[in-house]
């Protein structure tokens, strides 16, 4: 079920963090920012390590002394270090917050126009719910860590560098003592380290086969219903929910362990503190105010060891969300403008279309799906692609506005091979309908105007009345109106016809239709067909047709064989002299066969198929 | 958003970047029913998800117990070190000054003693929370997951996909993070600061007193931050998944997007959402960069007071200077997790959110529900007898589709359905296969009401095949199976050469075992469509209703297909709407529908030769073939 990664797990383990510094340029705009909230942190971090040598001065001084004019003063000194310790915190947090969310933004910004420029076969083999936890959880544990873990791990260990340095300055030898604490500290969280970044990446990609089990639900939702297959379903998503909460029970535990130990260690170290300090203070060698000095200072190492643990989860845990985002940053898009690539002005093409010794396998497959095409489409002719199911034929039509590119051989347009010319350019020469209308959650003029939100209305109108797709204006808000998720709340042949019209809009100079008129019902094809025939009249289009019917529509036909052109020819020559395309299209089936046994009753029984049979 | 309260038309200025999404036709389209923005709904939402989390807990209480009880032993253990610092430097320092450490041996001792117990009980505790968050976790999916399967195609159709999927990860998430990131500090810091309050209190009541001074500070900001902080993560709830609605839809029309060069707008669009989202996190975690700051300055303040009344105490010979330290280090442990509290408030409040619409989902009824009370299906020979009864339907209230329809298909009968787009064609199949139940009237299958029909028994005697052929991630094989999962190879191979799938599928990589959507084995539509057909004829139904279920067929293997149904539905009742009249042909009867009425119904032969609109039809037909 999960998807194939293709980034290198094994390099990703020995830099941990590679992927995760990779990121930094995100971090950029905010340097400023970053500067003032260290500072600020460091200066509240500091405003909080006077407040215990305060107490120490009030133990010592005043209280032994009896002065209470002393105490006031260094109590109004506490008050004033207190009120700019949470000055410095407010200051901090503020800026933290706004840098964080909108280096989130824009990391996710990023890789969504990432996404889209990588080609079809990257999505045909991502399912979008491993890249869509990727731009949602992964995301949000990078803006975690890179705003807060990041800066706690600095601002900690400055604090922890800074009151071991006054320990030491307090008492030498307990000081000491007291850093040597450090070593097991250190020793605990890299072991931990290593075993929580094995378990954060399991944890993600199980999120990912999560999410990617609900997504394939909710589209299949409809063919789960048909068959009530919801218990079967629902079992499945159990199994992955199940392989999350073990991962998670198992994150627990070693966050569990590590940070019991993590605990244990200052609290070891106060103890013996405690004791000695204890006894220095009996010998005369510390005064009973640096005593608690020393440990209400050593109290403050409690928090910074004690996060350490959460930081390391946190940090591991966007190194490995890093990765993963890094895998999707990492595929190049196949399918990009060439260097000196060129844009083709619409009145400059005729529209000559040739394929010339095409050859084309999906990534990673052994064997081709297309082989030698060889293929002239003469301008404003109108060629129609014919084969039997899974022939290739969606896939040679997918080659036009480059979404697959040719693993061999050219495809040119007026001469021109398609790689040379600019995407955007290609994308607006040719004008696509797919065997599945893909409509958006969006209004009616959105979905036909997809990439040219500049088309007038008169435009719009023109492609609607092609398409005899008239009857968005009568949709409760017109072309207002959203058509629900995929076009749902429209019948197969709305849809389609939607797609028709926004295959036409603008006029292309190519059209390349795939079975433009499957779903369409025999009320609307007739109106349909004659429409098309005016727009075949002045655009090149490269058609696939399943229906003798609308074979009429082209000047020329294409028998795709097993990935090859077997022949070319006109409708009744192909009929005539080429007994696989007759098998094809002809309405008589090509073998007499018997009818179904048992279909029974009188010879007009309509259900034994030979009502088919048509001369 | 953009979602009208009513059935108004849209407002005339709306900002550039909302206007693309349109007008939805219902006005609740973005949210579940119990999700509205009055106050009576937020704080009934608000009961249904704390009682969601009742449920949830529930079954978990002797787990509970042992935690909160690993969690006190942790709690004493942490609270006995200030205590003995200062029974170390009150009592300990003077006998060592006279050379006895018996005290300080005692001190040491205790002090081992509790750290060991502290950390054996966090260990545990730890341990033992994260088991009881994963569970609910598990629970919670699960629960989730299996009741928007249980909702009507309805509630889908106007939830859209791309919401539950925001619900079942982004939301799921946000709980997650609380889960992980510590009930346990929330618990244990407000464990700690009762037990604190109680120590100072028992330490020096009155310096306790000038410390019990801050709680109604702590208390009134606490509940500015609460309110503030429910509705502003309310709306990041909302905002991510329309983040998440737009990015499942872009990237599964990816071919579309490419194609008609959408990427510039669609990247507008979803900076614009994400702009959003940013904009709602920025105002709530500005909210918790003021809750969190302003908890520390009360507590930085009281030490300052309690410093100088403490040490003016001292001087006075009221309390010891040992106390005033206890005093202080309590006071620390005091407002330090009063600090992580504030911090895991946050994402508790962040959590509850999110519950609050998972809350929203679970308290939606499912519009087609199973029966209370079932009834049997007849079984034996001859069965698939559907009558329609003064059905009215309509998906709309304002827009019937169906009006008082009449309609008798005898058991075994080929019934084919034609007329144009909205005549309600494939509302009365989604009414045979239950994706709805009729407004009024009765849909009866051998005279049973489907509304008493148990769902399991239901499937298996219908089923409904639409161009929309959906393959689920696994094998052909695991897809074919689909229909009726104990099948065995056998029966799964069968039933592909049965509908003359079987040589596509021999001829793919792995052959049965090829996985649907790994490389190599993205399937065209047509294949698609086999798999579909092969999938309902293992199933097996004694109804079957075919929408548009052959469109990218290929003349062969539509022939094919057509000549294996030929076989199938010969002892079988089945509907099919077919654009072709090829494929009508071939059926007992047709009916030509307009307006959700029966215009014209007889045999294809007979209403061939009559001057209907079948008849019409039929020539134009005739005369398309060359």
């Amino acid at each position: 079920m999960p998807v194939e990664s293709d980034g290198d797990p094994a390099a990703a383990g020995t830099r941990p963090a590679h992927n995760l510094w990779r990121l930094r340029p995100y971090l950029r705009p905010y340097a400023a920012e970053f500067a003032w909230l260290l500072v600020a942190g460091l200066a509240g971090t500091a405003a909080g390590i006077a407040v215990p040598l305060i107490v120490q001065r009030v133990v010592d001084g005043p209280v032994a002394r009896h002065e209470p004019a002393g105490l006031l003063q260094l109590g109004g000194l506490a008050l004033l270090l207190g009120v700019a310790e949470a000055v410095l915190i407010f200051i901090r947090r503020w800026v933290q917050s706004s840098s964080a969310v909108g280096m989130e933004a824009a990391l996710r910004a990023d890789v969504y126009a990432h996404l889209q420029r990588l080609p079809t076969s990257f999505h045909d083999r991502w399912q979008s719910g491993q890249l869509l936890s990727r731009i949602t959880s992964d995301l949000s544990v990078i803006r975690r860590f890179l705003s807060f873990g990041v800066f706690f791990l600095v601002l900690n260990l400055t604090t922890y560098v800074v009151v071991v340095v006054l320990l030491i300055n307090l008492h030498p030898a307990l000081g000491v003592l007291v850093a040597a604490s450090a070593v097991p500290l250190l020793l605990i969280s890299r072991r931990f380290g290593r075993h929580y970044h094995a378990a954060s990446r399991r944890m993600q990609d199980q999120q990912g086969d999560v999410a990617t089990l609900v997504e394939e639900t909710a589209q299949g939702l409809r063919t789960m219903k048909a068959y009530g297959r919801g218990p079967e379903l629902a079992a499945r998503f159990a199994g992955a929910a199940r392989r999350l909460h073990d991962t998670g029970v198992d994150k627990g535990r070693l966050l569990a362990n590590t940070s019991a130990l993590l605990d244990l260690v200052p609290n070891v170290t106060l103890g013996v503190v405690l004791a000695a300090g204890a006894t220095a203070a009996a010998q005369g060698a510390l005064t009973i105010g640096e005593l608690v000095a020393f440990v209400s200072l050593q109290l403050m190492l409690i928090w910074p060891v004690q996060s350490l643990g959460w930081i390391i989860a946190n940090g591991q845990e966007a190194a490995t969300a890093a990765d993963r985002i890094q895998e999707v940053l990492d595929t190049p898009p196949e399918i990009v403008d060439a260097p000196g690539a060129v844009d083709l002005p619409r009145d400059a093409v005729h529209g000559r279309l040739r394929f010339e010794g095409v050859a084309f396998s999906y990534p990673g497959a052994t064997t081709a799906v297309l082989r030698e095409i060889d293929l002239s489409i003469e301008p404003g002719e109108t060629l129609a692609l014919v084969g039997a199911t899974g022939c290739g034929k969606s896939t040679l039509l997918s080659l036009v506005p480059r979404l697959h590119e040719v693993t061999a051989g050219r495809i040119t347009l007026d001469g021109h091979d398609l790689r040379e010319l600019r995407l955007s350019s290609l994308r607006r020469l040719v004008g696509v309908a797919f065997e599945e209308p893909t409509l958006f959650s969006m209004s009616v003029r959105e979905n036909l105007t997809l990439g040219r939100p500049d088309a007038d209305d008169d435009e719009v109108r023109a492609a609607l009345a092609l398409a005899q797709a008239d009857f968005a204006y009568d949709l409760p808000w017109g072309l207002a109106t959203r058509v629900g998720e995929q076009g749902l709340s429209l019948s197969g042949g709305q849809r389609q016809r939607l797609a028709l019209a926004r295959a036409v809009l603008g006029r292309p100079a190519v059209l390349v239709l795939d079975d433009p008129l499957s779903a369409l019902d025999v009320h609307t094809e007739a109106l349909v067909e004659a429409a098309l025939r005016r727009v075949l009249r002045d655009s090149t289009a490269l058609l696939v047709v399943h229906r003798p019917s609308t074979i009429a529509l082209a000047d020329r036909v294409a028998l795709l064989e097993d990935g090859r052109i077997t022949a070319t020819g006109r409708h009744s020559d192909l009929l005539a002299t080429v007994p696989a395309y007759r098998a094809l299209l002809a309405a008589e089936p090509p073998a007499a066969h018997p009818p179904p046994a048992g279909a029974g009753g009188p010879s007009t029984s309509p259900s034994d198929g030979r009502g088919l049979v048509r001369s | 958003m953009s979602v009208p309260k009513q059935a108004d038309p849209p407002p005339e200025e709306e900002p550039e970047l909302t206007r693309w999404r349109g007008t939805a036709t219902d006005p609740e389209a973005d949210r579940s029913r119990a999700e509205d923005t009055s106050p009576e709904a937020v704080a009934r939402l608000r009961r249904l998800s704390r009682s969601l989390l009742g449920d949830l807990l529930r079954g978990h209480w002797r787990r509970l117990a042992a935690a909160v009880a690993l969690l006190l032993a942790q709690n004493a253990a942490a609270m006995a070190g200030p205590y003995l610092v200062m029974i170390g430097i009150d009592r300990a320092i003077p006998p060592l000054r006279a050379g006895d450490p018996g005290l300080l041996i005692t001190v040491a001792g205790a002090f081992a003693v509790a750290s060991v117990t502290e950390y054996a009980a966090r260990r545990g505790f730890l341990t033992l929370s994260a088991r009881i968050g994963q569970a609910v976790l598990l629970d919670l999916r699960r629960q989730v997951f299996g009741h928007f399967l249980r909702l009507s195609v309805g509630f889908h159709e106007r939830y859209t996909s791309g919401r539950m999927v925001s619900r079942l990860t982004s939301d799921l998430d946000s709980i997650a993070e609380l889960v992980d990131g510590g009930i346990d500090s929330l618990v244990l810091a407000g464990l700690s600061i009762l037990s604190v309050a109680a120590i100072l209190l028992w330490l020096d009541p009155p310096l306790a007193a000038v410390t019990l001074f801050a709680f109604p500070f702590l208390f009134s900001l606490s509940r500015w931050f609460a309110r503030s902080s429910a509705s502003a993560y309310r709306r990041t709830r909302d905002a991510v998944a329309l983040v998440i609605v737009h990015f499942v839809e872009s990237m599964r029309g990816i071919r579309a997007v490419q194609a008609f060069r959408r990427e510039p707008r669609n990247q507008r669009i979803f900076v614009a959402l994400g702009d959003d989202y940013r904009r709602t996190s920025l105002h709530a975690f500005r909210l918790i960069a003021t809750y969190s700051p302003a908890i520390k300055l009360i507590g930085n303040v009281t030490v300052a007071v309690v410093l100088c009344y403490g040490g003016w105490r001292v001087l006075g010979g009221q309390t010891e200077i040992g106390v005033l330290a206890a005093f202080l280090l309590y006071l620390r442990r005091f407002f330090e997790p009063m600090q992580e509290l504030s911090q895991f408030y946050n994402s508790l409040q962040s959590a509850t959110a999110a519950l609050e619409k998972l809350a929203g989902v679970l308290d939606e009824r499912p519009a087609v529900a199973e029966p209370t009370r079932p009834a049997q299906l007849p079984t034996g020979p001859d069965r698939g007898e559907l009558v329609f009864r003064a059905v009215s339907f309509g998906y709309r209230a304002d827009t019937p589709i169906l009006c008082r329809l009449e309609l008798t298909v005898p058991a075994g009968q080929t019934v084919a359905l034609i007329g144009p787009t909205g005549a309600g064609k494939s509302t009365i199949a989604k009414l045979v296969a239950r994706f709805h139940d009729p407004d009024t009237g009765t849909v009866q299958l051998d005279g049973v009401d489907l509304r008493d029909v148990r769902d399991a028994d239901l499937r298996r005697a219908v089923v409904l095949v639409t161009q929309e052929n959906h393959l689920f991630s696994g094998t052909v094989a695991e897809n074919i199976r689909f229909g009726r999962p104990g099948a065995d190879d056998a029966a799964v191979q069968a039933a592909a050469r049965a509908i003359g799938a079987h040589d596509f599928i021999a001829a793919l990589p792995d052959g049965y075992a090829t996985q649907v959507h790994r490389r190599g084995g993205r399937l065209s539509a047509g294949q698609r469509q086999l798999v579909a057909f092969a999938r309902a004829f293992l199933a097996d139904p004694t109804v079957l209703i075919l929408d548009e279920a052959t469109s990218s067929l290929d003349v062969p293997t539509e022939r094919l297909v057509q000549r294996a149904l030929g076989t199938i539905l010969r002892d079988r009742t089945a509907l099919v709407i077919a654009h072709r009249l090829s494929t009508v042909e071939t059926a007992d009867r047709v009916l030509v529908l307009d307006g959700g009425a029966v215009v014209e119904d007889g045999p294809p032969a007979v209403l061939a030769q009559a001057d209907g609109r079948y008849a019409a039809l039929h020539r134009q037909w005739r005369e398309s073939l060359i």
